[in-house]
């Protein structure tokens, strides 16, 4: 068979005709339009991408052109397929944008359900606080010691100056135990004792922990509570250094308005002696002074009897109670909150206080 | 200790009126506790006037006689009354609150209708003018001293302030209004009149009654007076009276009233005898131990060797210092007494008074100390007052036999107040707050200063530094924070502890703190045997309760009544946790070496001590009963079981730093938790604690809810937590396979893993029980199978397939001859 050199012969290759290729890219881009989901646009795929697809079927007609006109009509081939998929890739990248925005519709959830699928734990105020207040003293460059609750009568008391015969003795309120010579120490102070027993000066510690009085359990009272107590003993220490260490303490606790206020006062441990107020402006019932602790200079009777040169060094102590810092800080009313481990107390203070 | 601040004024010229919250502020500056300041005029608010009672009409047919009074309370008509006391005639004056006052107490007074007639007004008692608590009638003033109309506040004495103080145990000299009012003195800048200071009696070479001192240490001044010929029937004035009743001290008789009132004015505790019913001289001396004497307040008292006493003839009459005996008590018919002021030794008074349990005003003045110097002044006092009031005639005579010692003066290094306080303290302010305390002072560096006889507790130089800052002023100390001193901050025991409580509270357990108290039952409640350790534990002597007497040897009991108290107030799932110290006596427990506080002791001494305090380790132990998960809208929720209080554990001890190969969960029978259900915990072989369901009888003796489960560990025996070493990560991918073993039913799952990874050797990353499965159709009657998930997995290249189940089969061949154990379905 033998064919005219034309460069087009619209008998042979109607389908090569510009206008018939524009029509199947337009009708492709037509049909694509009207399909709203992606199977719809795939189930079109083949009409107008497939073998049998006008694009197609035009290219298998350019090997019936003169060669004069085989390139000319390969190109128009060529734009009119890159339409036609163009046309398609661009309404499925808009179905397939379409269909994840409606998935992500239809997995919408209630997120207002109730989030409590695990049991809430929780530690206890009294202990947050107490390592919390130890922490504060850590960073002022102190060791944080324990000693034992059941402690040497001399620890708790002789050594503390408080001789069998002190007044005192009678006024701590202290549990005695069936062994001999053992007391519920009536406060931490003992294991300041021990420390220096243990360590020459320079010292610097805070012993937290349990305490015990024979006190009957009521809003404010307890037979056993928590309190820190600080010890520096060192060449040259003196009032003033204290009154900056509890000022600083106040204000790393409460903020930079806290401060402290002293009343003379009488401990055989320390002399001179003080009670404390600090200055609380965040009280529930408005700012004020509120009770806080007592403190004074190590009394050189405990020095001595610790083994440390009273002559050379002298040292600071100073008390405060973690559950009676709660009381205010944390607007607990009454100590028996405190102590009976209803889990409602303490679940409201989860992880922090 | 109450004061008026009349009696105050006596001694220091106080500004006119201060303000009662300032003296408050001002008393608490100078190291005085106050209780109370009341201004007492404030008490009974409105009219509260004067009024005569010119005609009563006694009303009948009452359950009790009843009185409607006319009373003239200055107005022109007389007001009308209704009184139910009976203690009063017509033309007495009496003390009327007028309607719209109000008493103390809140109680306002009305004009109301009462036993059919109308009252307008109420004549009051001591009571209920809030003056001490005679409730025995309405008070009768003395005729003719005050006139109707007028305001009745002065006439009954509420028209002072009352000071209510607590004085600190070393300042004995402020248990005066001698000593209060020296302190006003100092704050308010104000002259001070010493009373101390005052006329004193001239002791004479002989006697006015025959005394011997046999032991000077426990009594070293004993002076006394004669009085002969006193009108016994006085009453004490009113002035001393009510400064008594103020005081809480009750008036008996003028010689005794007297005698309290010198105390209370001076601080010299003293006592009267009838003379005549002395018998023979008087001996001061110890007493025989297992003598008896009849002390005031009625009580028979077997004396100790170290009390002591002043004896007549008869033996004891009086426990010296302390309170006197019935023998020689001063009598409604005494006419001749004998006065006697004395100095005791304050370790002695202070032993006696808690060996015999009598705290008496005059003991708690000489336990913290009393100026041995006030014996005459405190006798001339007493004559003057008693013999202006009752009569009577001092004898020529006065006796005063004194071994007093002098204060010894303080070498003071005149910079040592400025290095202790932190205030640059001049030697010309140092000197004037000493001599102000009444120090004398002499020498120039270091200063020698001599306190005064009132102060007893000024012994060394720290002393003296105390009383400048306290006069000096608290405020006056500037605030330095020193340097930093190179601390340790926490131990490793102490991050242990608080990393462990965190993993316990973020596990869903709440923190409780028990009271570590135990009632003895509970051993035998939790079923202990005879010879568990638990059972020996310390025992409180003054317990608060005398059910809970000892300290817990496990945390268990106290946590367990927690989470009961828990379920009574209606909660349902519960998961506590406790971190505290159990108490473990020795069992060889012996009295501590006596250690002395003028050295510290020695290293030997010291390790002896500490040898009898009991081992005091730090436990864990967590209860929990209800859900662990709760259900909710995501499905089903979970019990909690045994094995959650063994997951308990080893979340512990994993946040303790312990790698899991390093613990082992094994079978164990402990008390108190079910035989079959109970875990032993131990670290690298060693027992650490047990964890599992309680015993159901524990449970139904406790009234616990059923299938309670609890666990308890030692966290002091836990090995301290090494440095964690980090693990080798391969890169190449691993093998996953799933073996099914059937085992016999008894043979621990622990077992068959342990067994897997011996046999399975180091290409084994991880395994991991996925199911157990028993079906007696399935696997046959007693058997069970364990599935697991092995991974394998090589440091240096892809595992190939032979390799793998190489590893596997050698795994399983192992888990084979251990367990007997053989593959599933093969």
């Amino acid at each position: 068979m033998s064919y005219r050199n034309d460069p087009y012969d619209p008998k042979q290759a109607a389908l090569l005709a510009p206008e018939a290729l524009e029509t199947a890219v337009a009708e492709a881009e037509a049909a694509f339009a009207e399909v709203t989901d992606l199977d719809a646009l795939g189930a079109l795929k083949p009409a107008h991408l497939g073998d049998r697809s006008p694009v197609s079927l035009a290219r298998r007609e350019i090997g019936s052109l003169p060669p004069a006109a085989k390139s000319d009509a390969g190109k128009r081939v060529n734009v009119a397929r890159q339409g036609v998929q163009a046309a398609f890739d661009a309404r499925q990248a808009t179905l397939e944008t379409e269909r994840a925005a409606r998935v992500l519709v239809e997995e919408r959830v209630d997120v207002t359900l109730p989030w409590d699928r695990r049991p809430q734990g929780a530690r206890h105020p009294v202990t947050t606080l107490m390592e919390h207040m130890g922490d504060l003293f850590a960073g002022m460059g102190y060791s944080v010691v324990d000693g034992p609750e059941l402690e040497l009568e001399w620890a708790n008391f002789d050594a503390l100056n408080i001789g069998p015969d002190h007044p005192a003795r009678g006024l701590m309120d202290t549990f005695y135990v069936d062994l001999p010579g053992l007391v519920m120490r009536t406060h931490t102070s003992p294991g300041q004792v021990r420390t220096m027993l243990k360590q020459q000066p320079p010292i610097a510690v805070v012993s937290p922990g349990r305490v015990y009085r024979t006190d009957e359990v009521d809003a404010t009272h307890s037979p056993v509570f928590h309190q820190i107590e600080g010890l520096v003993v060192d060449e040259g220490i003196t009032m003033a250094h204290l009154k900056g260490t509890l000022d600083h303490f106040a204000r790393a606790l409460f903020g930079p308005d806290a401060r402290t206020r002293w009343r003379p006062h009488y401990f055989p441990f320390t002399e001179p002696s003080a009670e404390f107020d600090v200055w609380f402006a965040q009280h529930r019932d408005g700012p004020r002074w509120v009770e806080w602790g007592g403190c004074g200079l190590v009394n050189p009777q405990v020095l001595v009897a610790s083994g440390i040169d009273p002559e050379r060094y002298s040292g600071f102590a100073f008390g405060i109670g973690v559950e009676r810092t709660l009381m205010f800080r944390n607007g607990v009313s009454d100590m028996r909150d405190m102590v009976e481990g209803d889990v409602r107390f303490t679940r409201n203070f989860g992880m922090a206080v | 200790m109450k004061l008026s601040l009349s009696w105050l004024r006596e001694y220091v010229e106080l500004p006119a009126a201060p303000d009662p919250a300032e003296l408050d502020r001002t008393l608490v500056g100078l190291g005085i506790e106050v209780e109370s300041v009341v201004d007492q005029a404030a008490t009974v608010k409105g009219g509260l006037v004067v009024g005569r009672v010119l005609e009563i009409e006694e009303l009948t047919g009452f359950k009790k006689p009843i009185r409607f009074c006319r009373v003239d309370v200055g107005n022109p008509e007389p007001q009308e009354i209704v009184c139910g006391a009976r203690n009063f005639a017509a033309g007495d004056l009496v003390v009327v609150i007028l309607p719209g006052g109000e008493l103390p107490g809140g109680f306002v007074i009305g004009a109301r209708k009462t036993y059919g007639r109308n009252s307008h007004g109420m004549i009051c008692s001591a009571a209920e003018l809030g003056l001490g608590t005679d409730h025995d009638g309405i008070v009768v003033l003395p005729a003719d001293s005050a006139v109707p109309g007028t305001d009745a506040r002065p006439a009954v004495g509420l028209d002072d302030v009352i000071v209510d103080v607590e004085i600190t145990p070393d300042r004995g000299y402020q248990m005066s209004v001698r000593g209060i009012a020296r302190e006003l003195s100092h704050a308010y800048d104000a002259a001070f009149t010493d009373p101390g200071h005052g006329s004193a009696v001239a002791p004479t070479a002989e006697a006015p009654h025959p005394v011997r001192v046999e032991d000077t240490v426990g009594c070293d001044r004993f002076s006394a007076v004669v009085v002969r010929g006193i009108d016994p029937s006085v009453p004490s004035p009113g002035f001393i009276q009510q400064r008594l009743t103020t005081a809480g001290i009750r008036s008996i008789s003028l010689a005794v009233d007297i005698t309290n009132y010198v105390m209370l004015e001076l601080g010299q505790p003293m006592h009267v005898f009838d003379l005549n019913l002395l018998r023979g001289g008087l001996v001061v001396r110890r007493a025989r131990p297992g003598e008896k004497l009849t002390t005031l307040d009625g009580v028979a008292r077997v004396l100790d060797a170290e009390d002591m006493v002043i004896c007549d003839e008869s033996g004891p009459i009086s426990l010296a210092a302390v309170m006197g005996g019935e023998t020689s008590e001063y009598q409604p018919t005494t006419v001749d007494v004998l006065l006697e002021a004395a100095h005791w030794d304050p370790v002695m008074v202070g032993r006696t008074a808690r060996r015999h349990k009598l705290f008496s005003e005059a003991a708690k003045r000489w336990e913290r100390g009393v100026d041995p110097q006030l014996t005459l002044v405190a006798l001339a006092r007493a004559v003057e007052l008693l013999t202006t009031y009752a009569g009577g005639t001092p004898d020529e005579f006065v006796l005063d036999i004194n071994h007093v010692a002098d204060p010894a003066p303080i070498n003071l290094p005149t910079d040592l107040a400025t290095r202790r306080i932190g205030v640059p303290y001049g030697v010309d302010q140092l000197g004037d707050l000493l001599t102000k305390v009444g120090c004398t002072l002499t020498g120039v560096e270091p200063l020698d200063v001599t306190p005064p006889s009132w102060r007893p507790d000024l012994l060394a130089p720290i002393d003296l530094v105390e009383e400048v800052a306290r006069l000096g002023g608290y405020d006056a100390i500037p605030s330095v924070l020193p340097a930093t001193r190179g601390g340790g901050g926490l131990s490793a025991e102490q991050i242990r502890r608080r990393t462990v409580g965190r993993a316990m509270a973020e596990s869903g357990y709440v923190e409780v703190l028990s009271y570590p108290f135990v009632a003895p039952g509970a051993a035998d409640a939790f079923g202990l045997a005879p010879d568990d350790p638990r059972r020996s534990a310390v025992k409180l002597t003054n317990p608060l309760s005398e059910q809970e007497p000892l300290l817990r040897t496990s945390l268990l009991p106290p946590l367990l009544a927690t989470l009961k108290r828990n379920l009574g107030r209606g909660e349902r799932d519960i998961a506590l946790y406790e971190l505290g110290t159990v108490f473990q006596p020795h069992l060889s427990a012996t009295a501590p070496p006596v250690l002395g506080v003028d050295r510290a002791p020695s290293e030997p001494e010291w390790t002896a001590a500490n040898a009898i305090v009991p081992a005091q380790p730090w436990h864990l132990a967590v209860a929990l009963t209800g859900d662990a998960a709760p259900a909710g809208w995501w499905g089903q929720g979970r019990t909690a079981t045994w094995a959650d209080a063994i997951e308990a554990a080893r979340t512990a001890v994993s946040a303790a730093g312990i790698s899991p190969e390093r613990v082992t969960v094994q079978a164990a029978g402990y008390a108190p938790w079910h035989p079959g259900r109970c875990a032993a915990i131990l670290v690298d072989g060693k027992l650490t604690g047990h964890a599992g369901e309680l015993h159901p009888a524990v449970l139904s003796t406790l009234e616990l809810p059923k299938r309670t489960c609890a666990m308890e560990i030692d966290l002091d025996a836990l090995p301290v937590k090494p440095v964690t070493q980090a693990p080798v990560i391969s890169s190449f991918p691993p093998a996953l396979i799933d073996v099914a073993l059937v085992v016999e039913s008894s043979v621990p799952a622990a077992s068959v893993q342990e067994a897997l990874v011996a046999g399975a050797g180091s290409l084994l990353e991880s395994v991991r029980l996925f199911d157990v499965y028993e079906s007696a159709a399935q696997l046959g009657e007693g058997l069970k199978s364990l599935a697991y998930k092995l991974t394998f997995r090589a440091p240096d290249r892809t595992l190939t397939v032979e390799e793998a189940v190489a590893a596997r089969d050698a795994a399983v061949a192992e888990a084979a001859s251990r367990t007997g154990a053989t593959l599933r379905g093969a």
